[in-house]
């Protein structure tokens, strides 16, 4: 099987450059890259002026499965993936049970088999994820697990955060860390602020997150080991990993989609598909957060996608759970938020979603160079369209987007050679 | 005269005519309550449902007696706070008693935002008798006919909200409404039962009741929760009340004619001594009747297009 993608434009993370070529994939991997390429036995894909990109790798998505298919499970979620334009996705281990064994995580491999999208899972970092006893890292490490988190149950006990990282070297796992205080944040429901005071909803101050993000990065220092800090949401966070980075200490971090594109504000009419942890913050987040990606101190975006059903939603705020169904917006929402309003190159952009996570978690690279894997995203930057959330594949409807008019839609995936296409209402029209 | 709105889910979205045209409208209807005979035929034919999530003696009450002195069918719905998350969900409980005809729901949650979730789900109009921390509309509302009466204007008179501002209801509906209608507002009490960034909502804040209180025109006195202490917000009820609790040396801080206002149900000898709480200052049990014909005014207000004088001749 041959694919033949003509008239592209080809990003390149590693040399920072786009440039205008065909690609030949044989085989599941890249067999030539030229201005022009004639391959007569190749099917052939039309890119006209896109962008061929490495695949891009969502290093934060939840799946649900086991235990919450009736919210996503491993097919839905890894197709909504390829949907999104992800060539890869990182699940989280905060399923029924647990990922905290071996038998969850093979059991998670298995059903990966027949998902059209590599899933890597995360191991919990504790038994049960109840943050006292270490989980059986040694086994979890072999069965498969890319990396070690408990998730959203933030570890509270410094000890065991630090036995935790420890423990981890003698893999050399990166261990992913939900940072949170749970006592700062109690039963806060959004961003402690004047959008919190005016609407009487609980607030969870920026101190719940900060205060477990400067933990953290002193005891990855002590430790020395690979710290990773999931979905950024605070100004102060941004600092104090800028400084532990210009220091020395292993520590990456991540942003996700809708902590770029939505404030508090967003709030105000109680949709609780605004209602997600780390809460939606303040413009000023937000451009600390731009900073942060600008210069380095940010390294990922990942989607930190939470699908939840309908009914789970639809009732009073607090009774709500936490979180945002992204898989399917990530992309067209930073290539309007970011890209096209200058925060960051197209170049700089598929380094926080593809090159850089893929290169923090050891997958396969994510250049475009003859002889390797291929594994690809073809963006549109002109396709212009709504968001439509019955549009969905993923099972989880619950995003704050419905309806945002969006610039840059992923159209076409690569996975092992293999090409996934975008179906999305309107695309034929617009696109080809 | 009508207001020309669906529902009524918080002083934050009435203009201030909207609210002068309320307050005026409570006027006529404090009248009907003095008759031998408190009943108008106006909203003959309709139906209010109260639908209530939270315990309430007084709003609930007041808001039945509203509707049923102008001739509206009532029924009440009670949901233990308990039984919320096992039992049926407020959607469907809400399509059920749409279905059923009612022609305005009245919800009192403990959550906030709940009125407003309702309001999207349902045709039928929605007050709000309550919700979370968020707004308390006809509190204020009665808070503020109750100032009116008594001090005949809003500007430029200065009015302190004394207690637990984080937590309460209260305290935001009546700083939307009275900020609108030109007063100076307060808040006093200790930093952590205040919410932050308050006075970005254009009030003062104070965090000692000499300060705070001083020169006031009216004082409305918040209860306090006595769960809040457990949760580690203040040390003890005892050093509440000495820091907090409005006594006759606090009082004496305030101009000579001060009001005292207190949403109830008091705590008695707590956040306000039983000396105030029963002396010439305070307006409580008033604020009880003025309840009745403000939520009788916002009833007539939102259900019927006639004028107001038809039904106070």
């Amino acid at each position: 099987m041959k694919l033949l993608l003509k008239g592209g434009s080809v990003v390149d993370p590693l040399k920072e450059r786009v440039l205008r070529l065909d690609v030949l994939v044989e085989e599941g991997k890249i067999a030539a890259l030229a201005p022009q390429i004639e391959a007569p036995d190749a099917e052939i894909i039309s890119i006209d002026e896109r962008l061929v990109c490495p695949g891009f790798v969502d290093m934060h998505c939840h799946l649900r499965e086991p235990g919450e298919e009736f919210k996503e499970t491993i097919l839905t979620g890894t197709r909504a993936a390829g949907r999104g334009g992800f060539t890869a996705v990182v699940c989280m281990g905060n399923t029924k049970p647990p990922a905290d064994s071996r038998a969850v995580i093979e059991f998670m491999k298995r059903q990966v088999e027949t998902a059209p999208v590599p899933v890597y899972p995360v191991g919990c970092a504790t038994k049960e994820r109840k943050g006292e006893e270490l989980a059986e890292i040694g086994d979890l490490a072999e069965a498969g697990a890319i990396a070690l988190s408990d998730d959203g149950n933030s570890i509270m006990s410094s000890e065991v955060m630090r036995r935790v990282l420890e423990y981890s070297r003698i893999f050399d796992l990166l261990v992913i860390s939900h940072c949170e205080d749970r006592n700062l944040s109690g039963n806060g429901v959004m961003h402690e602020g004047f959008m919190s005071t005016l609407l009487g909803l609980r607030g969870i101050p920026r101190a719940a997150e900060e205060v477990h993000v400067a933990r953290d990065l002193i005891l990855a220092e002590m430790t020395g080991a690979r710290l990773h800090i999931a979905h950024v949401s605070s100004a102060g966070s941004v600092q104090l990993i800028r400084e532990a980075k210009s220091r020395g200490v292993r520590v990456t971090a991540e942003v996700a989609p809708h902590h770029l594109c939505l404030t508090d504000a967003a709030v105000q009419t109680f949709d609780t598909n605004t209602k997600v942890n780390p809460p939606l913050r303040t413009k000023h987040d937000i451009e600390a957060l731009c900073a942060g990606l600008r210069d380095g101190t940010i390294d990922v975006i990942a989607t930190d996608h939470a699908p939840h059903t309908a009914e789970e939603k639809e009732v009073e705020f607090n009774y709500a759970p936490f979180g945002i169904s992204g898989l399917e917006t990530a992309v067209p929402l930073m290539w309007e938020y970011l890209v096209t309003r200058g925060v960051l190159s197209p170049v700089e952009l598929v380094q926080k979603m593809a090159f850089n996570p893929a290169r923090i978690l050891g997958l396969p690279e994510r250049v475009i160079e003859v002889g390797k894997q291929a594994h690809l995203t073809v963006i549109d930057p002109h396709l212009k369209l709504p968001v439509r959330v019955k549009d969905f594949v993923s099972l989880g409807k619950n995003s704050p987007f419905d309806g945002w008019e969006l610039q840059g839609w992923p159209v076409l995936i690569i996975v092992s050679g293999e090409a996934i296409y975008a179906e999305r209402t309107g695309a034929g029209e617009k696109g080809d | 005269m009508k207001l020309k709105r669906k529902d009524v889910l918080g002083l934050q979205d009435l203009s201030a005519e909207e609210i002068n045209l309320i307050l005026d409208t409570a006027e006529p209807m404090k009248e009907i309550l003095a008759r031998e005979i408190k009943k108008v035929p106006t909203l003959r034919g309709r139906s209010v449902i109260t639908l209530f999530y939270e315990p309430s003696t007084r709003t609930r009450t007041s808001f039945e007696l509203a509707a049923k002195y102008l001739s509206a069918d009532t029924a009440s719905i009670s949901v233990a706070a308990s039984s919320v998350q096992k039992g049926e969900s407020l959607r469907d409980t809400a399509k059920t008693i749409e279905v059923m005809g009612a022609d305005v729901i009245i919800i009192r949650h403990s959550v906030s935002g709940a009125p407003h979730f309702l309001a999207r789900t349902v045709n039928a109009r929605v007050i709000n008798a309550g919700d979370g921390a968020h707004e308390h509309p006809t509190q204020a509302l009665l808070d503020m006919f109750t100032i009116k009466e008594k001090k005949g204007r809003f500007a430029g008179l200065k009015v302190a909200i004394l207690g637990d501002i984080t937590h309460s209801r209260v305290a935001r509906s009546n700083i939307w409404g009275l900020t609108k209608l030109g007063a100076e507002v307060r808040v006093v009490g200790p930093p952590t039962l205040m919410p932050p960034f308050i006075q970005d909502l254009g009030v003062k804040v104070f965090y000692r009741c000499e300060e705070g209180l001083e020169d006031v025109d009216v004082i409305n006195v918040l209860r306090i929760q006595l769960e809040r202490q457990q949760k580690g917000l203040f040390p003890s009820i005892r050093e509440y009340t000495r820091l907090f609790g409005l006594d006759e040396k606090k009082l004496r801080y305030a101009k000579p004619d001060v009001l005292v206002l207190h949403p109830g149900p008091v705590n008695r000898g707590i956040e306000i001594s039983p000396e105030v709480q029963d002396g010439p200052h305070a307006a409580i049990n008033e604020q009880v009747t003025n309840g009745v014909a403000v939520r009788m005014a916002l009833l007539y207000l939102l259900m019927s297009g006639g004028e107001v004088n038809e039904i106070a001749s």
